[in-house]
């Protein structure tokens, strides 16, 4: 892989650092009026996810990461492995349960996900913004409100459990914002 | 604002911006009328260019034609990083106090407070030092910002209450281990100088503090970091410069001139040795400074302000591009 100056930085750039492939979010020059400059730089570490500042002495070279974005469907699982095929080219890839992570209780079948490889092995997995699920337990609601007071717990057939109005129940299909965990809106018959 | 997705012709800056700038300089010169300094001219392309190790120069070259076909380029000189050495020649001739609004350029990145061409106001006081300066620095913030009086602090104190270590008297190894805890660094610290390091903590723990409620000059900076300021004659630790801090931004650096041409040579030539080790370009040293400081300056303080970040506080923006009519990307 390439090595990048910091005169190179920007957003999107994905360089290594601590053996582990980052995302560069902002660069920022810093220079005294006498001395060394600098390049302050936002970043986040693909695979933990964490957010961090480092400082770079300007003109230092650094490894850039050989990671790569890609939308492939989600299968389905053995219980250990995620599979997920490209619709083009009907490759198929596994992803383990740590790259999954959290996102496991947002996957469904067909979905297009955003899989993130690093030298070809996938670390992160995206899914949708939205995505529909089925109601499978929720208290059934009072009559009447519509409003969507405060809401109740509603548990989805992926074990994902969300805030919902009163008025939904049981068995239906609902639209979930995967990036706030919140509900949208009924699914669209 | 430097969202604003504008094409390529049109000046960066808004029309508002362009006026504010125009009323800034006829404040500024009608700042220094009324204190009766002379305002000056000096080449901005010189044979000579900066030797310090951290600033590099932009060369101006000929390009080839009929009476020039050796090379592509021919070297023509250096553009200057700032018009101190000129303005001190002057000095030395008996020009008195002086200012000098300028465009000076330096090979450095864009960035939100950066921009390789920008506008320098220098400014020299005659039978000054850096305390006496320091004062009329506050009067001259206060004339062009409407802002509070400044606060004043040594670089000693404010090391202390920032962050409790003594700079002056750390060991270098103290620092190393401040730095790496503060995990500030990509890499580990005991690859840089003291003073990088000394730097780093500055710009990044304690300059985002500094001058927000009113500005503040922080003075005795270290002698390691002395550059044309002299070194304190009661506390030889100690340079007699000082910097100037507004909104967490510096904007001024002033020093008590150095007057003394053997040790002014000394420090060229230590800069070029500098220079030679890390394969940056050595750079002439001006002679002709050199002569005139052995022909005498006079007791003088004086003080650099970037005039685009004094632009960015007084219409509160956040990035330079914004107060430029063509930020270097559009020139």
């Amino acid at each position: 892989m390439a090595n990048f100056s910091t005169n190179e930085f920007k957003a999107g750039l994905k360089i290594m650092l601590d053996g582990e492939p980052c995302n560069i979010l902002e660069n920022e020059y810093v220079k005294p009026g006498k001395g060394q400059a600098f390049n302050r730089v936002r970043i986040r570490k693909l695979i933990s996810g964490k957010v961090l500042e480092k400082t770079f002495r300007s003109g230092e070279s650094v490894e850039g990461a050989d990671v790569l974005d890609t939308e492939l469907a989600y299968l389905y699982t053995d219980g250990e492995f995620y599979h997920f095929m490209n619709n083009e080219t009907f490759e198929q890839i596994a992803a383990d349960e740590k790259a999954v992570g959290d996102n496991v209780k947002w996957l469904v079948e067909n979905d297009l996900c955003t899989i993130t490889l690093w030298n070809g092995t996938p670390i992160t997995v995206t899914p949708p913004n939205f995505v529909e699920l089925e109601i499978v337990e929720t208290d059934p609601g009072l009559k009447g409100d519509t409003a969507g007071t405060g809401g109740k717990p509603a548990t989805l057939s992926t074990g994902a459990v969300v805030r919902v109005p009163l008025f939904v129940q049981t068995g239906e299909v609902i639209k979930v914002d995967t990036r706030s965990g919140e509900y949208a809106s009924r699914a669209q018959k | 604002m430097a969202n604003k997705v504008l094409p390529a012709w049109h000046p960066q800056a808004d029309i508002e911006t362009l006026h504010a700038r125009a009323h800034l300089l006829h404040s500024i010169r009608a700042f220094f009328a009324a204190r009766s300094v002379l305002e000056v001219e000096t080449p901005v392309l010189s044979a000579h260019g900066t030797t310090d190790p951290y600033i590099e120069s932009f060369c101006a070259a000929k390009p080839r034609s009929a009476h020039n076909s050796q090379a592509e380029f021919t070297h023509a000189g250096y553009l200057q990083t700032s018009p101190e050495f000129p303005m001190k020649r002057l000095l030395c001739a008996g020009s008195g106090c002086i200012y000098q609004i300028c465009k000076v350029f330096r090979q450095e990145q864009s960035g939100r407070r950066h921009n390789p061409e920008f506008t320098l106001l220098e400014w020299y006081r005659v039978g000054f030092d850096h305390h006496d300066l320091m004062q009329e620095v506050d009067a001259f913030l206060q004339h062009t910002l409407a802002c509070k009086p400044a606060q004043t602090i040594s670089y000693q104190a404010l090391f202390e209450q920032i962050m409790q270590i003594d700079p002056l008297s750390i060991t270098h190894e103290q620092l190393v281990n401040h730095v790496d805890t503060l995990g500030i660094l990509a890499g580990t610290a005991d690859e840089f100088s003291h003073d990088d390091l000394l730097n780093l903590l500055f710009s990044h723990v304690i300059e985002p503090n500094l001058g927000h409620d009113r500005p503040l000059l922080v003075h005795s900076f270290p002698a390691s970091q002395s550059a044309l300021a002299r070194i304190n004659a009661d506390d030889p630790r100690t340079a007699d410069r000082f910097e100037a801090y507004v909104a967490g931004m510096e904007l001024a650096n002033g020093f008590y001139e150095l007057a003394d041409a053997p040790e002014q040579r000394q420090r060229f030539e230590s800069d070029n040795r500098v220079r030679a080790r890390a394969g940056q370009p050595e750079i002439p040293q001006d002679e002709h400074l050199l002569d005139a400081l052995a022909h005498g300056l006079p007791d003088c303080a004086g003080v650099a302000l970037g005039l685009d970040r004094l632009l960015m506080l007084k219409m509160q923006r956040a990035d330079i591009q914004d107060v430029l009519a063509f930020p270097f990307q559009r020139a």
